[in-house]
């Protein structure tokens, strides 16, 4: 049985090779001038800047305590929002996908809501719930527990704004699998759960950890929400991209682009690792069909 | 696509568990702490709300936020669609890193992508200095803040391409040609089609992103009022006159506006897969 | 069995959040005796400035008392900052732009209503003024805040409704006018002919100097006085000319201790302390080098060359208090928003 990406590969190439080599050409290079001056000039600016004073500056600028800090704070927000987000992507696409309900429209449309929310607003809500002016914050104050200006208050806005990735990416690509191979799963007398590892988990896979990358990167880059339910105290609610734009309003370029930078090696490192993992698997596949 | 029929027993199980966890965590993360803003709305009086939603400066700077953003919509309707059919269809080298480029605009935080737009387009940036020889100042211009949400917007609509590009079946171009149609009327009447609910999709989700961004268009915009002055600029500025009404009116408003928009494409969507059948 | 897992693996992360929250919760506990942190909230412009002090206050502190203080600080714009308070950012002192964002602060009945009254001089340990910056050699020939309003003269400033410091340059403005000629009506045609010539508002004062210094757009920038000195250390000075108006503003930024939470933290002595330190010699000779103008008439008087004689106003003498004044010109409907309706 070929895997879904051998075949996928087998319609690209065949599709691909079927336009004439003038329009390939065209449009391969309408595709870089396009990506030149949205993507590459401002990357080119962010490493020009953060080594225009030199190599010794730049690695000084990125071991700096403060930035190892906010570093940290940015990367354990990831790492409870990824996999927050990715549960509830699952169990979303799931309900979503497999089953026919009424209120559906609505829900995915619910669910689709942050992407749509400014990021101003998304931390303006969670100020107006938490903050001390509300009976529940001034609670919370008087417990002793800080969610607002704290750790907390920053995973919880990261978690609103990375919120529809997973199910998002998730809910197309179940809907087009169907539902026959988990039916015919259950027939056999599958248990849920196993229903679930055998048949559901291999299918989605990819989808899965491609919403969990892009559920990261987006955590990672956060910077509207998270700015205002941040107290931007240096060294402990200051996540990078907020140190980022501590350090330009520092007149601190050299520095603030090289922290800038991490975050753009954090983001092509991620995609990097899941195109070698992708390639890996790929190559180990057809063993394992074999097996099934 | 998907076989949906509504009389059929349902043998899947986990609807339960799934539906309650989703239903739990899109409250405890969306809905409520959303519902502050309608509450707030509603407690104002509703005189001074109208008052505050129908202030010129407030109306001019909607009015901006979505025609900006529908022009970066557009833009990036362009631009995505040419990136992910290179990107699925074409090999070519340099492929796989441009793939992984796209969600660069995910990952930059939006402070710096704006500063990093601000400093190109600035008179005396790399590309500014073209500009400026020709006479022309993108910077603290509506068009500037439209090429800012371009490149917030753009991922949106590639990567809602690319998985339905990828998984075109080449049986469906082959046929339409065996057919007798050119490869134009191929792309029209058959791909074109086939493609466009989610082209639709990606260009709705940028256009939403974008009548709500902040962070990289307030470095570029300029933020003249009447003139470059965004709305979530005047949620910002209510905020600091501590106006907390005010600022939730606005943001009431944009809320409206990008959830009657959702709702509007899931239900077309939902409606064409039904038609499809 | 199979739902069990899965509600296991749900119990398992939730549990996770809320260590953490627990985890973070726990910071908020009161700290040893041989050790006392402060936070100290302030406006964008002090970073270089509280750096400084804070170190200059941990050695007296500790030759004083044997205690360790560690001051955190948190910078942005002012109005921003003091809705954080506001909203629970658990500052012990706040030291910002101007006395209405305090005020603010104390409406929601973190401090007493007369927190002006606690310290000397209104609370506020330095004052400053509102100077122009322009490019090297000054070419537009700019003297004085009529040369602002000349046709050609393309001028930088932030966004009064968003940066305090920016309220300072519009009163300022506004009130070389009003003392000029004696009547508001000529300040505000005055004002509206010198926002014509703004092509941008940044929300920050930082915004404005970035602006203008590394985006080349601009003849003239109106700040601080403090950032104007900044400004030529940090890009050359080269490049830009200071240019002192002979009339401008006195601007008060305050200092206060929030009285709610050094009452939670029990740090009411230190960061009492801590506000008082800015009026000693020491402290005053920091806020000199910095650029501030110090509240010690014998320490301003040795830096008196960075200080330019300008004929200052204070706020009170034209515009009131500062709640007046927000009311009059800045809140939604006031004289900015009339003149800058098309």
């Amino acid at each position: 049985m070929p895997t879904p990406v051998t075949q996928e590969q087998r319609n690209i190439q065949k599709t691909g090779k079927n336009d004439p080599i003038p329009v390939q050409v065209l449009l391969i290079l309408l595709t870089f001038a396009f990506f030149a001056s949205f993507v590459f000039m401002p990357l080119a600016l962010v490493f020009s800047q953060a080594l225009g004073k030199g190599w010794q500056l730049y690695i000084d600028s990125i071991r700096e305590p403060f930035a190892i800090a906010a570093l940290k704070l940015t990367l354990l927000t990831a790492a409870i929002v990824v996999p927050l987000n990715a549960v509830f992507g699952v169990a979303a696409a799931w309900a979503v996908s497999k089953f026919s309900f009424r209120g559906k429209t609505l829900l995915v449309s619910l669910l689709d809501l942050p992407f749509a929310v400014s990021p101003v607003i998304a931390g303006l809500i969670f100020v107006l719930l938490l903050g001390s002016r509300t009976p529940f914050g001034s609670w919370l104050g008087e417990h002793g527990i800080r969610i607002i200006f704290s750790t907390p208050g920053i995973v919880i806005a990261t978690l609103f704004v990375t919120f529809p990735f997973v199910a998002r990416e998730l809910i197309p690509l179940m809907e087009s699998q169907g539902r026959e191979e988990e039916e015919a799963a259950v027939t056999l007398g599958a248990k849920g759960w196993q229903m679930f590892r055998i048949v559901t988990l291999p299918n989605i896979r990819w989808g899965l950890l491609y919403g969990m990358i892009l559920c990261m990167a987006r955590s990672i880059g956060e910077f509207g929400a998270v700015s205002v339910v941040s107290g931007h105290i240096r060294g402990m609610t200051n996540t990078v991209p907020l140190h980022v734009e501590i350090l330009y309003s520092e007149y601190n370029y050299t520095a603030s682009f090289a922290v800038a930078s991490i975050l753009v090696f954090l983001a092509i490192f991620t995609i990097v690792a899941k195109a070698l993992l992708e390639h890996q698997i790929q190559q180990r596949q057809p063993a394992q069909a074999d097996l099934t | 696509m998907p076989p949906f029929s509504t009389n059929r027993k349902h043998i899947l199980p986990g609807f339960g568990l799934s539906m309650g966890y989703t239903v739990f965590y899109l409250s405890a993360i969306v809905i409520v702490p959303l519902a502050t803003i309608v509450i707030g709305t509603f407690r104002m009086d509703p005189q001074a709300f109208i008052g505050t939603v129908t202030a010129p400066r407030v109306l001019a700077s909607c009015r901006l936020s979505l025609t900006t953003a529908l022009l970066a919509a557009l833009c990036d309707s362009v631009f995505g669609f040419l990136a992910a059919w290179t990107l699925v269809r074409y090999r070519f080298p340099g492929r796989k890193i441009l793939d992984a480029l796209v969600d660069i605009p995910f990952a930059l935080p939006t402070a710096v992508a704006g500063i990093c737009f601000a400093t190109l387009y600035s008179p005396v940036g790399w590309i500014g200095q073209l500009l400026a020889a020709k006479g022309i100042q993108l910077i603290n211009t509506p068009t500037g803040i439209v090429i800012a949400l371009i490149f917030i917007g753009f991922p949106f609509v590639v990567r809602t391409l690319q998985p339905v590009l990828s998984e075109l079946e080449p049986e469906i171009e082959e046929s339409a040609r065996s057919l007798g149609a050119t490869r134009w009327q191929t792309f029209r009447r058959v791909l074109f089609p086939h493609l466009f609910p989610s082209l639709l999709t990606g260009a709705t989700l940028s256009f939403a992103r974008g009548i709500g961004e902040y962070g990289s268009v307030i470095f570029i915009a300029g933020n003249l009022p009447y003139k470059t002055e965004i709305a979530p600029l005047m949620i910002m500025s209510k905020l600091d006159q501590f106006d907390y009404d005010g600022a939730s009116a606005v943001a009431f408003m944009l809320l409206i506006a990008s959830f009657t928009m959702l709702l509007m494409l899931n239900a077309v969507q939902r409606w064409q897969e039904k038609a499809s059948h | 069995m199979n739902i069990a897992q899965s509600v296991k693996l749900k119990l398992t992360l939730a549990l996770l959040l809320f260590s953490g929250f627990h985890a973070t919760g726990a910071h908020a506990t009161p700290p040893a005796p041989g050790n006392v942190t402060l936070l100290n909230v302030s406006y964008d412009p002090t970073r270089e400035l509280y750096q400084s002090e804070n170190t200059s206050f941990a050695s007296y502190w500790l030759k004083k008392t044997g205690q360790t203080v560690t001051i955190n600080q948190s910078h942005g714009g002012s109005g921003k900052q003091a809705r954080a308070v506001i909203d629970g950012l658990e500052a012990d002192v706040v030291t910002l732009a101007l006395a209405y964002d305090i005020d603010a602060i104390a409406d929601s009945k973190l401090l007493d209503l007369n927190w002006q009254q606690r310290l000397p001089q209104n609370s506020t340990p330095y004052t400053s003024t509102v100077v122009f910056v322009v490019r090297k050699g000054n070419p537009k020939g700019i003297r004085n805040w009529d040369d602002l309003v000349k046709p050609g003269v393309s001028v930088i400033t932030p966004n009064p409704k968003t940066s305090g410091g920016a309220r300072w340059n519009y009163l300022a403005a506004w009130g070389y006018k009003q003392k000029q000629t004696g009547s508001a009506v000529q300040a505000k045609a005055f004002v509206k002919a010198l926002f014509k010539n703004v092509p941008v508002l940044d929300t920050g004062a930082r915004g404005s100097t970035l602006t203008f210094t590394q985006r080349g757009i601009g003849d003239v920038l109106i700040t601080w006085e403090n950032e104007a000195h900044l400004i030529r250390k940090e890009f050359g000075e080269d490049k830009f000319d200071i240019i002192a108006p002979p009339v401008s503003i006195l601007a008060e930024p305050p200092v206060a201790v929030i009285d709610k939470n050094v009452g939670k933290h029990g740090t009411r002595k230190v960061a009492e302390a801590y506000l008082t330190f800015l009026y000693s010699p020491e402290a005053q000779e920091i806020i000199a080098r910095n650029s501030y103008r110090p509240r010690n008439a014998a320490i301003l008087k040795k830096y008196a060359a960075s200080f330019p004689n300008i004929r200052l106003f204070t706020l009170g003498e034209l515009f009131g208090t500062w709640r007046q004044a927000q009311k009059a010109h800045f809140s939604d409907g006031g004289t900015f928003d009339q003149i800058t309706a098309p």
